[in-house]
């Protein structure tokens, strides 16, 4: 029912999500300014979608939130990856590599 | 995501609801702050960044929908959210939710009960180990048996039974059985219970374990045995010795001989008869000790048993059948009775034997009740129609008022689908709340019903309980019902558009002639329907008059049923007729007694004998069969029966003089072509004896015998001051005003005069005819009841959609009467409309009425289903009513006040 964030392959979004969070704790609005600033702007993501992708994370227990203050002195909730996040990303890199790679090579013999 | 989480989660949001939501608020706050100061970073101008900020975002609540629609538990939560806003809709409208919920109610309720009560008596299998396992073993097209008939179910005799079990091969194990009734009373007025002979094998084939002591078994069933003991049922032993656990080697008087308790059965047991619940056990041995005289035991003419028993492992039906086919010639051929003639040795040798299904037991009250009750349940699903209907009419002027409303939500974004589930969920909240009453009522239902066939001569046990059946069939036929009348007013509502909608400003647009066409269909097929139900009340209602005030050929008022039992006396047979004219001599004295007569046989008692007569008439003899009652002088006169030719019995008729009789007018029809057959003669054939001569000494009326359905049979009277050898039984009828009461306590005092062994029984013959007559009073309540149900419902449909009619109307017919228009011509426009709705519907409903009443024929007396004086009364009837339920709504218009008229619009 959610709108897919325009050009992102479907169930991309999540891997971006945990994949941004990698490095440090990040609140939502950092997280969607940091996936358009690293794709280059290709990927917008609108907070109609971000959100519930929030929530479908935390329900699996790869995220979770916590509330802290901004360097606005605002509170702000900030996720952050899981043990069990981190094994998510992961698995999923390996495997958008594997499919990646499969792709270019049919992509390429046809060329 | 595991599952278990996901469900954790989903909880967490419906229980901390608040807190989740505030979260949410909050961190979209941040997001909008966070976005804000981004843009006042780049340089922008705050008023500018919050602009883009907030288009950027989006509008705040629908990404809150949209994190909402994100879990499973939003489709709970909406749901819940139309349960609710249908729980304020309808507390809003109370008079719309009850009648809803009550209509409903009615007709769920009455089609649960009829269902359960079918579901007990015809679905539910025996309460036994692998009751798929057994079957019944019997004559597979037995008409015209010859000789004596004493239980319920006299399929087989007992020699019959001993061939069978000898030879068959198709079952593991075969048992035996037969109801009956026993007096337990030691003396005095009788009391009697439910009883069973069975064979030695009953309970270890049926797989029965005994709740205390043991069980009858093979051993107790040897010929000739003395005093076995008797197995009682749980349930007996509840009523008659409180549960006491020392109740084994205690003594029951069975037809006054001492027997001893030895086993009782598992609570759930009733036996295999589905209607009855048997109190006590006896073996088949020791009938001819109880029946003495009576005995049928070793007679090849006496039938009295029911065989069944489980089939082996791998034999089918079938194979069992065609087994018993086979030893079928045999068994007959060792088991003829001796004194059959020519005649009915040829067609006793004829029968054959079959195999039958019986894990749904063996039943009279399912024989009797089956069809009638399939026939209810078809008016109780009409009449849950006719609800429907009327439902589905009240929600589609609900929809028409909330057009707008619903019209507005479309424009603002709402979904269809959305909307439809909101509607949808009125219907279920007032279908399931009708289905919740109505189980009740269906509960209380059953229990009358129950008790409306139960006679305390003859107890009925039905077995009501819950079971997986009754439970599917309410929530099936609830679901149909929401969805007949739930589902076409949401889609109709729904599927408006909006934009015309809102520009008309008052007119709704469902009131289009389109759309009101749904509504008069609804309104017909409701006529049509009612018209049904009210043919087939009427119908059921004439039959019960035509039995109820027919002439039996004799007066059933006032008329009491004494029944003695001298066996305690022990008295020599040549005393046995003294004694019995000495105790109707005195109960002739008793103040109060108009009339006293001895009887045989009592009329619509349900018993009878036949004989073989050959009549003398105009030089040749004539053979035939007529039915035999013997009787005392006064009989006639007691029953009120006119004497139209000769005369009664008297002092004159005695063991010495010539042998005399009396006979009816169908008796003097076949034998002497209706002629006065005073002074005619004839003997009787029986058992291969002839005896007589007979002289013909009176002639009278034509009365009913078995049953008040039958043609008048003709039928022979004897005196039985000419009876050989009299039984010790003796059934006296007594016509008196007296108060019943008064009339039985001197009765007693009097026969305790002479002794007080008498077992006395006392019934008032009007009850026995009620009794006789209760499936046909139960069909004339029940579909009464749903007669006046449906035109209830009926005529408040039609008001409904000629009350909208007008309203829908009122600006028009303001006009009408500003440009002149008369009341009467006003009256005349609406009536028209409601005339035309009638008219249809009657035609419909009489065409289905014509072809569905033939389901009917059977059970009807008097009159056939195509009975134009009920279809008559029907049209006239239900027209009266709608004529009255339109006439309301009409007149209003008329009255209407034209200016009041206008300014409405």
């Amino acid at each position: 029912m959610a709108e897919k964030p325009s050009g992102l392959v479907q169930g991309t979004l999540d891997m971006l999500i945990l994949k941004t969070l990698q490095l440090e704790a990040m609140h939502g609005y950092g997280i969607a300014i940091r996936i358009e600033q690293i794709s280059k702007g290709v990927f917008q993501v609108n907070p109609g979608s971000l959100f519930p992708a929030f929530r479908r994370l935390e329900r699996a227990r790869w995220l979770k939130g916590e509330w802290r203050d901004t360097e606005n002195n605002r509170r702000a909730k900030y996720y952050m990856l899981t043990a069990l996040g981190r094994k998510q990303l992961k698995g999923e890199t390996r495997e958008w590599a594997r499919q990646a790679a499969a792709i270019a090579r049919i992509l390429e013999a046809e060329s | 995501m595991s599952l278990l989480r996901n469900l954790a989660g989903g909880l967490r949001g419906l229980f901390r609801k608040e807190q989740v939501e505030c979260e949410m608020d909050e961190e979209l706050r941040g997001y909008l702050d966070a976005a804000v100061n981004e843009k006042l970073r780049l340089g922008i101008s705050r008023e500018e960044a919050v602009r883009a900020a907030r288009i950027e975002m989006g509008a705040a609540e629908s990404v809150k929908e949209q994190v909402r629609a994100a879990s499973w538990e939003s489709l709970v939560e909406t749901l819940w959210q139309d349960l609710k806003f249908s729980v304020r809709l309808l507390r809003f409208n109370p008079a719309f939710a009850v009648t809803a919920i009550l209509s409903l109610a009615l007709g769920i309720g009455a089609n649960t009960a009829i269902f359960q009560l079918l579901d007990a008596i015809r679905m539910r299998t025996l309460p036994v180990k692998n009751p798929q396992e057994l079957a019944e073993v019997r004559i597979a097209e037995r008409n015209g048996a010859t000789g004596s008939f004493v239980t319920r179910y006299p399929k087989l005799t007992n020699p019959q039974w001993a061939q069978i079990r000898a030879q068959q091969k198709g079952f593991s194990g075969l048992f035996a059985w037969g109801p009956t009734t026993f007096n337990i009373s030691p003396g005095g007025e009788v009391h009697n219970v439910q009883g069973m002979w069975v064979s030695g094998e009953f309970f270890d084939v049926l797989g029965i374990e005994p709740d205390q002591g043991r069980l009858l078994s093979l051993t107790d069933d040897l010929p000739g045995c003395a005093t076995p003991g008797v197995v009682i049922s749980h349930s007996f032993w509840k009523r008659e010795f409180g549960g006491d656990a020392s109740v084994l080697g205690r003594k029951i008087t069975i037809e006054k001989r001492p027997f001893q308790v030895i086993g009782v059965t598992p609570a759930s047991f009733y036996g295999v008869e589905v209607g009855r619940n048997f109190d006590v056990a006896l073996p088949l041995c020791v009938e001819p000790i109880v029946r003495s005289e009576f005995s049928v035991l070793n007679r090849r003419d006496g039938w009295w048993l029911t065989v069944m028993g489980r089939r082996k492992p791998g034999w089918t039906l079938e194979q069992a059948s065609a087994q018993a086919r086979t030893i079928s010639p045999g068994i007959f051929e060792a088991t003829l009775p001796a004194e059959f003639d020519a005649d009915d040795a040829k067609h006793y040798l004829g029968y054959k034997l079959g195999v039958f299904p019986a894990d749904t037991g063996v039943s009279e009250l399912r024989s009797t009740y089956e069809n009638p009750l399939w026939l209810m349940l078809g008016l109780a699903a009409l009449v849950l129609l006719i609800a429907s209907a009327n439902l589905a009419n009240l929600m589609l002027a609900r929809a028409s008022a909330r057009e707008r409303e619903i019209a507005m939500r479309m424009a603002v974004g709402a979904r269809r689908g959305r909307l439809i589930r909101q509607l949808l969920a009125e219907s279920l909240l007032l279908g399931f709340a009708g289905a919740l009453f109505g189980g009740l009522l269906a509960n209380s239902l059953t229990q009358v019903l129950v008790a409306s066939i139960s006679t305390s001569n003859e107890p009925l046990f039905v077995d009501l309980v819950l079971d997986w059946r009754m439970l599917g069939f309410t929530t099936a036929i609830t679901l149909l019902t929401c969805a007949l009348f739930g589902l076409t007013p949401a889609l109709r509502a729904t599927q408006v558009t909006p934009g015309t909608v809102l520009k008309s400003a008052g007119r709704s647009a469902t009131s289009g002639p389109e759309r009101f066409g749904l509504r008069r269909v609804l309104v017909v097929s409701q006529i049509a329907m009612s018209l049904m139900l009210v043919v087939g009340a009427l119908l059921f209602g004439r039959s019960l008059q035509k039995l109820a005030t027919l002439d039996a050929g004799f007066a059933q008022e006032g008329v009491l049923e004494m029944e003695l039992d001298l066996t305690a006396l022990h008295l020599p047979v040549e005393r046995r007729a003294g004694f019995k004219r000495q105790v109707l001599d005195q109960v002739r004295a008793i103040a109060g007694v108009e009339s006293a007569a001895e009887a045989g046989i009592v009329p619509l008692r349900g018993d009878g004998m036949n004989r073989q007569v050959l009549v003398n008439h105009a030089g040749q003899v004539l053979e035939g069969k007529s039915e035999l009652n013997e009787i005392s002088p006064r009989y006639f006169a007691t029953w009120q029966t006119p004497i139209l030719a000769g005369r009664d019995f008297d002092e004159r008729d005695t063991l010495h003089s010539p042998l005399v009789a009396i006979v009816n007018e169908a008796f003097a029809k076949k034998y002497v072509d209706g002629a006065n057959p005073v002074g005619a003669t004839f003997r009787v054939k029986s058992e291969s004896k002839e005896s007589g001569p007979y002289q013909i000494v009176g002639l009278v009326k034509d009365s009913k015998l078995y049953d008040l359905r039958e043609e008048f049979l003709p039928t022979m009277f004897m005196p039985v001051t000419q009876k050989g050898h009299p039984e010790q039984e003796e059934t006296i009828l007594i016509r008196s005003e007296a108060s019943l009461h008064g009339l039985i306590s001197s009765l007693k005092s009097t026969v305790q005069q002479f002794n007080r062994g008498v077992d006395m029984n006392f019934t008032p013959y009007r009850k026995m005819v009620e009794t006789s007559l209760l499936r046909d009073r139960l069909m004339a309540r029940l579909s009464g009841f749903f007669g006046i149900l449906a035109v209830l419902l009926a005529a408040v449909g039609l008001y409904g959609v000629i009350a909208y009619m007008v309203e829908r109307r009122t600006s028009e017919i303001g006009i009408r009467m500003a440009l002149g228009a008369n009341r009467g011509g006003i009256l005349r426009l609406v009536l028209r409309e409601a005339c035309v709705l009638l008219g249809v519907g009657l035609l419909i409903g009489t065409a289905l009425s014509l072809a569905g009443s033939r389901a009917a024929a059977t059970m009807l007396f008097g009159l056939k289903p195509t009975d134009f004086v009920t279809y008559v009364l029907a049209v006239a009837s239900l027209s009266a009513v709608a004529a009255l339920a339109s006439f309301l709504p009409a007149r209003r218009a008329a009255r209407l006040d034209p200016i009041v008229a206008l300014r409405n619009e």
